[in-house]
């Protein structure tokens, strides 16, 4: 059984193809295609840039994933799409032509929950079996664990996702947006080793991460590293004291010591509320899966954390970590599996659309 | 790999208790031991606070003190109010031990409290359910389902004194509460007894409605994610916390407000 995953709730068209064989064999990828669009340093993406990026790509992008895979059309079962949550715009131009593809090629649609194609994608990488999972990007935040036929939110963010609490902060800073704000601020924060406390929130399971981000937007205005201009200026700072091997610990902080701090607090957080879940349902496995859980050291933390209560943890690279098509075709096609179709009427996508509304009828 | 996992060292005045400490659970913050207070014959528990090798060491020393003087502070209050909580026994925030110039964690040593926590009577009586519902007749199944909601309703009143005292748990869940009860064994638990609030770590002082009713919706995501069957008596809780508390109202109009804030987090790409 073949299907086309079509994936287009952010800022990256993404297309995957995945084979479940119909011997009971593993299933195979043949193929992963992502174009992805990028703003330049200090903004944020639009809604309808993307969606206008989104048009343009994606013919392109399921002709190189048919090709990659050697597909004839007539080998597909089903075509798979990101139903939501995510933007609007953008949503709308991936199911667009989700809908084209299934009136021209008349094969069925599958309306897919983002999140869930994401912990779909992780247990099949991985091979995690009944793994806490920590879905961290950059507009999710949420501690999840499986239960009784529904994949149960234990923990989220309370306002913004911790993705975009680290995007907004490179924008204040000037860090570049390719390939991923996130990736940039980690390789920045590699180079600061004074930390400077910061707000710590955690609620219960759940955290809230937009006072952090003011706090630390102001501290970084206040000791003058906001803009373009300081970003250069305090970069050769940062150059000039990688080369010394004691830094001045009371020294004002540079971006990268920002940043490091602004990691440790966050991640901390996010480990201790997963850690606590574990806890809580009595599982020795974590799984992080999201654009932020290719963040290495989120991945160190939690390797840490698992380690002290006897664990493991299970992370994904950046193939199948940041949005892609293969985890929509991979849960589309379980979904597929038993027997889920969306009527063509019913191929809409929405904005809001919580991971525990989905009905899991293919785990026990 | 589960099994070279061994628990981190002991803090030095417990490393030649005899007998020494036995390991009880690991929770996601803490490892509680049992142990004696003073003489072998007095039980008690022992929570120790390692320091959590994943954090910075300033962000780690900070938060490990700040919640062990929290949660000492809040039992010896709830103590005097007359709330059921352990009483503290001994404690320190600097705890010698582990391997990093001597710092090892807190620890805080506590009354024993015996009995079952409620997750695990909940969770047998969900199994036991699950595999004589069929066989029982509708009397029957209305009794267990009262033995639940009975005790489910006693939680209720418990968490509206520990409110009424000006305290909130910050982490209610079903492992955080008690049954203080001399059990005997058979398939299902004795849901008699007196509800013991334990694990203050996240708790704090507060007495607004936006706290309190965050501490009753944590604990009812919690018995909806672990204990399905259990689910539906949740009203029996607010019944009996609207007993307990006279100013509940507010509250529970306030926890209204949460569940919807919970729900309508739009959750963008």
């Amino acid at each position: 059984m073949i299907a086309i995953g079509m994936e287009g709730s952010a800022n990256k068209i993404a297309i995957g193809i995945m084979s479940h064989p119909e011997d009971g064999s593993p299933p195979q990828i043949l193929s992963n295609v992502r174009h992805t669009y990028n703003s330049p340093p200090g903004e944020g993406f639009l809604p309808k840039d993307v969606a206008r990026h989104h048009r343009t790509w994606v013919v392109k992008m399921v002709k190189d994933a048919m090709k990659e895979a050697r597909l004839k059309v007539a080998d597909v079962d089903c075509i798979c799409f990101t139903k939501g949550p995510g933007m609007g715009a953008p949503l709308q131009s991936a199911v667009m032509a989700a809908r084209m593809m299934s009136l021209l090629w008349n094969k069925p649609l599958v309306g897919v929950n983002h999140c869930v194609g994401h912990i779909e994608m992780g247990r099949l990488i991985t091979g995690a079996e009944n793994p806490v999972v920590l879905y961290v990007s950059g507009g999710n935040t949420q501690v999840i664990a499986y239960s009784a036929k529904r994949y149960r939110i234990f923990g989220e963010t309370l306002d913004i996702a911790v993705g975009n609490c680290l995007d907004r902060f490179a924008r204040t800073l000037f860090i570049p947006n390719d390939p991923f704000p996130g990736y940039n601020i980690e390789q920045l924060a590699k180079k600061g080793k004074r930390f400077v406390e910061l707000p710590y929130i955690v609620k219960g399971m759940d955290c809230s991460f937009s006072g952090i981000l003011a706090a630390v937007d102001a501290l970084a205005v206040s000791l003058g590293l906001s803009g373009e201009e300081q970003a250069r200026l305090d970069d050769e700072r940062i150059e000039k004291e990688q080369g010394n091997e004691e830094q001045d610990p009371d020294a004002k902080p540079t971006r990268a010591d920002l940043c490091f701090s602004l990691q440790e607090t966050v991640y901390a957080m996010l480990v201790e509320i997963t850690e606590r879940a574990m806890a809580h349902v009595g599982s020795k496995q974590v799984l992080i899966v999201g654009g932020v859980g290719s963040n290495e050291r989120l991945q160190q933390m939690m390797g840490i954390m698992a380690r002290d209560r006897g664990g493991s943890v299970f992370a994904t690279d950046e193939r199948y970590c940041i949005d892609n098509g293969v985890m929509i075709a991979q849960a589309g096609l379980e979904a597929y599996k038993t027997g889920f179709r969306t009527p063509l009427k019913e191929s809409t996508c929405t904005q809001r659309f919580r991971t525990d509304e989905v009905f899991v009828d293919w785990r026990d | 790999m589960a099994d070279d996992y061994q628990p981190p060292a002991l803090p030095s005045p417990f490393t030649h208790t005899k007998p020494a400490p036995i390991l009880l659970a690991q929770g996601a913050e803490a490892h509680v031991y049992k142990t004696v207070s003073l003489d072998p014959s007095i039980p008690a528990a022992l929570k120790i606070r390692p320091s959590k090798p994943y954090r910075h060491p300033i962000l780690d020393r900070k938060l490990t003190r700040q919640r062990i003087i929290q949660e000492a502070r809040c039992l010896v209050k709830l103590v005097r109010e007359g709330v059921k909580v352990p009483a503290v026994l001994a404690l320190d925030w600097e705890g010698q031990g582990g391997d990093e110039a001597g710092w090892g964690g807190a620890w805080l040593m506590m009354e024993w409290i015996e009995g079952p926590v409620v997750r695990v009577v909940l969770e047998k009586w969900e199994a036991w359910m699950k595999v004589n519902r069929s066989s029982l007749d509708a009397t029957r199944i209305s009794q267990e389902e009262a033995r639940v909601r009975g005790l489910i309703r006693r939680m209720g009143s418990a968490i509206a004194g520990l409110h009424k005292a000006g305290v909130v748990h910050g982490d209610l869940t079903t492992s955080n509460l008690m049954l203080r009860t001399e059990q005997v064994e058979g398939e299902t638990l004795s849901m008699d007894g007196e509800v013991v609030l334990i694990d203050f770590g996240l708790a704090s002082q507060s007495t607004q409605d936006e706290d309190r009713a965050v501490d009753l919706y944590v604990l009812e995501r919690a018995i909806g994610s672990t204990h399905p069957l259990s689910e539906p008596f949740f009203e029996e809780l607010l019944i009996g916390y609207k007993e307990g508390n006279k100013g509940a109202t507010s509250t529970l109009r306030r926890l209204e407000d949460v569940r919807l804030r919970g729900r309508k987090r739009s959750m963008l790409g």
